[in-house]
């Protein structure tokens, strides 16, 4: 499809897109390649710098815990938290988003009315308030960013619905005796696709970056799990005298970030090209 | 007489990911001073890209070959100032659509004395009251009004009216009109029609229509060129095309305009296919997968356009109508 | 009793406090096809929407076999819609873009027919495809692969796939190229004797509309203006603006001939509109502005659509008393 081919062309895209791919991977076998888990706290060398000999590569904590291990494993939760926080905002703002703008009238003002309520309230507060329902963790995480990822989306999405419902097949479905539930699903939803995928592409590094700040906040995953923010906590702890301890998960990050904007920049240019061909 | 407009082997072509659209394949014609040429064709004839190529409003992707002269000034090799001296002044261009020609928020009135000051170098006043004496021209009633409105509150008719008006206000030597008046009622048609002969009367200016609508370049046309697949496939004065067409696209077009006073036919005369993209290649006549005279040479031998034998009568046949 | 397939009386639609369609009545029969003519502003897609309850009726009935279907609850009409399908000016945007032809066409068949394995329908799409002269393996393409023509014979498809008693046609040649209107108006017609499917035509294109109906109605800012049989319509046309209608069109070979056409200028470059504000339009006739044989009834009074001859209906004060101008 001519998406595929707008990302090909565009260099930066595909690096990102290489760079995403080895994150992946690495946080998934990098563990294998190490001799050190998350846990394990060796005494012998405590805050080391990071050194390629040696079974440290990057270093130990103020504990001797392996950063390397940690770093992957907060790869991992970044990663997981980004994509699951992802797809819980894109299928529940996609629904009531749909609804909303296909049915209009006072139900698409209920509903919005809805959003606009859960959007004026202050977000840590909102979320200090979950983790006092919930407790800390990482299942907690996956509710709070859920729970608060699908707002724009929805706006989005209800946007869409209101151009698309002003069109031609609509019409013609209607006049064939389609449903309202079959002409959301069928007709509204795939047609609303492009421009959402590219919103929900651009929301990932905004999801991880909330996980991330809230972890740092010590309100994310607790100890002895670790995520990219935790560390970057840590770090900042240590900065005068164990200044790896903060670069190098806020490298990571930072080239995480770096690159899953430039993806989602890459696809929203190649829809852009799609929907408006320049001859 | 000297040609106002000389496009001499025009070929348009642009590129399309790896292909190569080509639009307009090795076109020549002129326009004679105060003369009306009208253009014939479908989509994909590549008429419409032939014009905004001579105006220079192409995209940059366009890759344009040939020779365009309007008055003595080299259209594809002249600098965007010199280019600007002459468009919009001499030689203007009305569009299919004259909400997007429009600027929306800008009163009528405003549009049209930007013009006179930019190119006339008048002053506003003066402006406005060359522009009330050419809404009066084109039969706006109540013109004082009109300068106050915006586009939106005109009707379709009343706004191609005004970009007539707008058109002619520098005394173009040459107006291009594409498609003025498809989007319009036909009622609203037949007076754009009258006004547009009128004008071009009393402005002794050269004038080029390019429609699909082979009755309304009836109306207006002196010499009729009919496109297809981007070249020009015949070319002849009004009268005689329309009496003896040669071309066997010609023919079929007519048929396919019913005469209404006729008795009705059982079957609606049509075209079998559709005319080939402008991204094929050719190879031969690209009007014989459709024509019902094709021969086995048509498909191998494109033809070339040539006089028919009858003066001032072109075509690009090999076995043309009435030879 | 024979109730017509059709019937409107009195049909009065509105956005917001302008009447776009006011006082609308005819007979639509089974298996004829009646042509609606008339310009921007007339109110004939409206009227074509309104009649599938598109559009909101504000008043009058809208018969089917007897039955007001404004009356209807939404699930009735949704059972009923199988029967009224209706065909488009813009072929590619009335197809949804992420659906392939194969789905398109199916979907009235998913809607309705309860009981059709997976293979029949897609039988029944081969089969339909076919019909409207297009290939059976073009199926799995989508909408973007055809071009204008063919795409308004996949909506074709999809509009009679399930035999529907009445076809509206929107304008659905008027954004063709002229050398293939043909081909559509010619497929319908076929379809039509094959099916004896009842069809509104609605068109302002008069060479097109006269090929396919039986009878024409002409509409005037949202009113009936004249009511005939095709050949008298087009032969003897009464009212004024249809005849400033039929004097419009640019016909080439008339034009070769020596004629200065578009003829009749003076009854059709009075006004570039009729210059009446919608308040205006509503008390009298609406044409009055631009009409070379308005009186001063034409100011005050809207003139009754009446017979003037057995299947000839005219709305005119004048043309219908005083003598009776043809051509």
């Amino acid at each position: 499809m001519s998406r595929g081919r707008g990302l090909r062309s565009n260099p930066a895209a595909i690096t990102s897109c290489v760079v995403v791919a080895a994150y992946v991977l690495l946080a998934l076998l990098g563990p294998s390649f190490s001799p050190n888990d998350i846990q394990t706290l060796d005494w012998n060398n405590v805050a080391t710098a990071p050194a390629l000999s040696g079974s440290h590569w990057f270093g130990t904590d103020r504990l001797g815990r392996d950063l390397y291990a940690r770093t992957l494993e907060g790869m991992r939760t970044s990663l997981s938290v980004g994509l699951v926080g992802s797809l819980i905002s894109l299928a529940v703002g996609i629904a009531f988003g749909a609804v909303s703008g296909y049915v209009g009238g006072r139900t698409d003002r209920l509903m919005m009315r809805f959003i606009e309520v859960l959007s004026g309230l202050p977000l840590i507060f909102f979320v200090i308030l979950l983790t006092v329902i919930f407790g800390h963790g990482r299942h907690f995480l996956f509710v709070a960013i859920g729970a608060v990822g699908w707002l724009s989306m929805a706006r989005i999405v209800r946007g869409q619905a209101l151009s698309i419902r002003r069109r031609d097949y609509i019409e013609a479905a209607v006049a064939s005796g389609a449903g309202a539930a079959r002409i959301i699903v069928k007709h509204v939803v795939p047609n609303l696709m492009g421009p959402v995928i590219v919103y929900a592409a651009l929301t990932v590094p905004q999801i991880i970056m909330f996980e991330s700040f809230l972890s740092f906040l010590g309100l994310g995953e607790q100890e002895p799990h670790a995520s990219l923010g935790t560390l970057i906590a840590e770090g900042a702890g240590e900065i005068e005298t164990a200044a790896w301890i903060l670069w190098i998960p806020c490298t990571i990050l930072a080239a995480l970030l770096l690159s899953l904007n430039i993806i989602g920049d890459g696809l929203r240019e190649a829809l852009d090209l799609k929907d408006h061909p320049r001859s | 007489m000297t040609a106002i407009l000389s496009i001499d082997r025009l070929n348009v072509s642009f590129r399309s990911g790896d292909a190569t659209v080509a639009a307009v394949r090795d076109v020549s014609l002129e326009v004679a001073a105060a003369e009306c040429v009208g253009i014939v064709g479908e989509s994909g004839s590549g008429k419409t890209t032939m014009f905004m190529a001579v105006m220079r409003l192409l995209a940059r992707g366009a890759h344009i070959d040939g020779g365009i002269h309007f008055a003595g000034v080299d259209m594809l090799g002249s600098a965007a100032h010199e280019l600007n001296r002459v468009r919009g002044s001499r030689l203007t261009m009305i569009f299919q659509d004259p909400m997007t020609a429009l600027t929306p928020h800008l009163t009528i009135g405003r549009q049209l004395c930007e013009v006179l000051v930019t190119h006339a170098h008048m002053s506003w006043s003066g402006a406005r009251r060359a522009a009330l004496d050419m809404l009066e021209r084109v039969r706006i009633p109540d013109p004082e009004r009109r300068l106050r409105q915006h586009p939106h509150e005109l009707s379709g008719g009343m706004r191609q009216r005004v970009m007539i008006g707008m058109s002619l206000l520098c005394n173009p030597s040459l107006l291009i009109a594409d498609e003025p008046t498809s989007a319009l009622d036909v009622t609203v048609q037949a007076q754009i029609i009258e006004i547009l002969r009128v004008l071009r009367r009393e402005m002794r200016m050269a004038t080029v229509l390019i429609s699909h609508d082979l009755g309304v370049v009836a109306a207006l046309a002196d010499r009729i060129l009919v496109m297809y697949a981007g070249r020009i496939v015949e070319g002849a004065p009004m009268r005689m095309l329309l009496q003896r067409a040669a071309h066997p696209y010609t023919a079929a077009l007519l048929e396919c305009m019913p005469d209404l006073a006729a008795p009705r036919v059982a079957r609606m005369p049509s075209l079998a296919g559709t005319a080939p993209a402008p991204s094929e290649r050719e190879s031969g006549c690209a009007f014989a997968p459709r024509c019902p005279r094709a021969q086995a040479r048509c498909r191998h031998e494109r033809p070339l356009l040539r006089a028919s034998g009858v003066a001032d009568h072109d075509v690009a046949c090999h076995d043309p109508l009435g030879a | 009793m024979n109730h017509p397939l059709l019937s409107v009386r009195g049909l009065e639609v509105r956005f917001g406090v302008t009447r776009v369609l006011d006082d609308v009545g005819f007979d639509l029969q089974a298996g004829e096809t009646l042509g609606l003519v008339g310009e921007s502003g007339s109110g004939k897609s409206t009227l074509a929407r309104a009649i599938l309850r598109l559009a909101p009726a504000a008043a009058g009935r809208i018969l089917w076999s007897g039955e007001d279907m404004l009356t209807w609850s939404a699930a009735r009409l949704r059972r009923h819609r199988r029967h009224m399908q209706l065909i488009f000016q813009d072929p590619l945007a009335s197809l949804n873009p992420r659906m392939s032809v194969a789905d398109a066409i199916a979907e009235p068949l998913r809607i309705f027919g309860t009981g059709l394995s997976a293979r029949d329908r897609r039988e029944r799409v081969d089969a339909m495809l076919e019909r409207v002269g297009l290939s059976a393996a073009v199926a799995d393409r989508y909408p973007h692969e055809f071009s204008g023509g063919q795409c308004q014979r996949i909506g074709i498809a999809r509009a009679m796939i399930l035999r529907p008693r009445l076809l509206i046609c929107d304008e659905p040649v008027s954004s063709l190229d002229v050398s293939i209107q043909g081909q559509i108006v010619n497929l319908l017609a076929d379809l039509q004797h094959e099916w004896g499917t009842a069809m509104l035509f609605i068109s302002h294109n008069l060479a097109v509309v006269r090929h396919l109906s039986h009878r024409v109605l002409v509409l005037y800012r949202g009113r009936l203006v004249e009511i005939a049989e095709v050949d008298t319509l087009f032969k003897s046309p009464v009212h004024p603006y249809t005849r400033a209608l039929l004097a419009a069109v640019p016909d080439p070979r008339r034009i070769a001939a020596g004629a200065r056409t578009p003829g009749d200028a003076a009854s059709v470059a009075a006004a570039p509109d009729d210059g009446l504000g919608r308040a205006e339009a509503t008390r009298g006739c609406a044409f009055r502005a631009r009409c070379p044989t308005a009186g001063s009834v034409c100011e005050s009074v809207v003139p009754p659509l009446e017979a003037l001859a057995p299947g000839h209906m005219v709305a005119c004060h004048v043309t219908r008393t005083g003598s009776l101008v043809y051509p």
